[in-house]
């Protein structure tokens, strides 16, 4: 069987993995756009604070890994896909048969359409080329303006302080991490980070960015709606993503978000499935379509893809939980589901402000649907099992709803 | 034959040795805070929990690992953590559905039992044999496994999960 996967990342990757597990004999073809090896952009924090190399963010160590499974990779973009054909065309001209495509080419950085947004120092934080950009430009002493407070924005924001440069925060929404956490601890981490020295501008957007005279000693202005003018050397851009999706027109395969996925991650194509932060896919929580763009999903994806690509649709997606955990220096919080809550059901909350701890537990009936919390950390994972899991938790419901730091003996009641 | 923990929690009583042992093995010091293995203590039932990774055949924490810092130990068949390549991510602490990979914030790596190499000390130190190391397919396991099938989409495919 001739198999091809799009796209490098962890989801591609898992997948040619999986793929050869299950099938010795399979032909297994890996298409990447880029010039480096697999690489994990979840790595480019820890590359950014000097904790690894460039290559301690390769998604596999072993140079001689995909050689050994017998895994072509072709470093070149995808340009089409010619369905009827089962061809797929690449920016050299080549054309590639398949039997099985996989498409897992994730997602990009997305800026807003403000003026000077392409400047030569404004850069997103999303590939190793913005690594390095950021990396020559994010110097001690430097001025920063980072935009954007979401998940991508908080979890660089320790790096560029590791990194030494004066940081200021510009952030749309009136709180940090707004699809990640409640206003009481996006309100604690705010706190939190200003107490470190970070300056953070809330429901502030950035209207502009302008060259400096030559004579200023930053680079940049950076002009906001409602505050003074920033100056800066340097302006990272993490205000969203999309997926890859512009190569699929006029292939026929339908696309909202992101490619839309059935439970098999197969898309409206027979051969052809999606995986990863290209794909949308079921959502555990809501029983509706999203695109996550997060690690654990698009590994999820990937295997199942694999499996259902090899072993015809035997293996059903029940939806990936959303889940995200960030330490921002030393202040380590997480959410899990529906941590925002449900309709109809009963929450129970701990909070600590002093010592900058928050516990809140969401359940719909007799299961726990979401939480969110900040420092904890201990079995944080049983969490994602108890959701999953949907465990009737009965009596234990009654017990964390008086005290939900009881989480862990729930979970171990009947062990 | 590939071995396991298997605990029996009627038979704890909540000596914290195991906890003891393992801190001192794997940390070099007498803490049960730095323990792999962990007693859950239910004050109203008098009854005690040892608990730790069950060293599942396709690992959540080793597929989410973004830089392979995860691997299985072919002789034991623990999933071990390679501190050189670890970089505290935490991702795998989140995908783990029974939480037994946690994070080490005085080394800003994670911690997870890896059978000691084949010779638990939980195991060893433990008076009463609620935790024993023996046999693979004799473990009784069966609740954690029941729960690993209904966490992990793709468990009942069994030929994925060599
Ligand atoms: C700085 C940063 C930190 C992050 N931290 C976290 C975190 O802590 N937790 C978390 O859950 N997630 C995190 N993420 C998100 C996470 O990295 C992504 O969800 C994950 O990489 C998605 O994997 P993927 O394989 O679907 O896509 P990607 O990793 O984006 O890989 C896509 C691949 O497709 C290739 N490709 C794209 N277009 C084409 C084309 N036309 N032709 C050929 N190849 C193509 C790309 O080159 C790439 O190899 C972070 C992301 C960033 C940028
Ligand atoms: S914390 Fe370490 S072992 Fe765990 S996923 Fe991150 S890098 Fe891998």
């Amino acid at each position: 069987m001739q198999y091809i996967i799009v796209g490098a990342g962890p989801s591609g990757v898992i997948a040619c993995e999986t793929i050869r597990k299950l099938d010795q004999k399979a032909q297994i073809t890996l298409i990447t756009g880029q010039k480096e090896p697999p690489y994990s952009r979840m790595a480019i924090p820890y590359f950014l604070e000097h904790k690894i190399t460039e290559a301690g963010t390769y998604l596999r160590h072993n140079s001689e890994h995909f050689r050994a499974l017998n895994i072509i990779v072709i470093n070149e973009k995808i340009t089409a896909i010619v369905t009827p054909k089962n061809t797929i065309k690449l920016a050299d001209g080549t054309e590639l048969g398949y039997e099985k495509l996989l498409l897992a080419t994730g997602a990009h950085a997305v800026s807003p359409p403000i003026e000077g947004i392409s400047l030569n120092d404004v850069h997103n934080c999303w590939t190793l080329e913005d690594a390095r950009n950021i990396a020559s430009k994010a110097v001690s002493g430097s001025s920063v303006v980072l935009m954007g407070a979401g998940f991508i924005g908080c979890i660089i924001l320790e790096s560029l302080l590791k990194r030494g440069v004066n940081l200021t925060i510009v952030e749309m929404g009136d709180r940090m991490v707004p699809r990640m956490m409640d206003d009481t601890a996006g309100g604690l981490l705010k706190s939190w980070c200003e107490s470190k020295g970070v300056k953070i501008l809330t429901s502030e957007q950035v209207t502009s960015i302008s060259e400096a005279d030559s004579s200023d000693k930053h680079s940049l202005i950076v002009n906001l709606k409602d505050s003074q003018d920033l100056s800066a050397d340097l302006v990272i851009c993490a205000t969203g993503v999309k997926s890859n999706i512009d190569f699929l027109d006029g292939s026929g395969i339908i696309v909202d978000q992101g490619i839309i996925v059935n439970e098999f991650l197969q898309t409206n194509i027979d051969n052809i499935y999606a995986s990863g932060d290209v794909a949308q896919g079921l959502d555990f929580s809501d029983q509706s379509l999203h695109v996550q763009a997060i690690q654990p999903t698009a590994v999820e994806h990937g295997r199942i893809a694999a499996i259902n690509m090899v072993q015809h649709n035997s293996c059903v997606h029940h939806g990936s939980i959303n889940m995200n955990i960030l330490d921002t220096m030393g202040l380590i919080s997480a959410s899990f589901g529906q941590w925002m809550g449900v309709e109809g059901g009963q929450e129970s909350i701990l909070l600590d402000a002093k010592n900058f701890r928050y516990l809140n537990l969401q359940f719909k009936d007799e299961c726990l649907v979401g939480m969110s919390s900040l420092g904890h950390t201990q079995n944080i994972g049983v969490v994602r099992g108890l959701i999953r899991s949907k465990v009737k938790l009965g009596i234990w419901k009654q017990r964390m709803m008086k005290d939900p730091s009881r989480l862990m003996e729930a979970y171990l009641a009947d062990l | 034959m590939e071995k396991s923990l298997v605990i029996n929690p009627d038979k704890c009583t909540g000596c914290l040795q195991c906890e003891m042992a393992c801190s001192y093995e794997n940390e070099g010091v007498f803490n049960p805070s730095k323990s792999r293995i962990k007693v859950f203590t239910f004050h109203q039932e008098g009854r005690f929990v040892p608990y730790t990774c069950t060293q599942c055949s396709d690992a959540w924490c080793q597929h989410a690992c973004p830089v392979d810092a995860i691997s299985l130990n072919l002789v034991t068949g623990a999933k071990e953590v390679n501190d050189s390549s670890c970089v505290g991510c935490k991702v795998c602490t989140i995908s783990c559905p029974f939480g037994t990979i946690n994070y080490n914030q005085s080394s800003g790596k994670v911690i997870k039992c890896d059978l000691c190499g084949g010779d638990p000390k939980c195991a060893t130190a433990c008076p009463t044999q609620a935790i024993t190391y023996i046999d693979a397919n004799q473990t009784g396991m069966d609740k954690m496994r029941k729960w690993a099938s209904v966490t992990d989409n793709t468990s009942t495919n069994t030929s994925a999960n060599a």
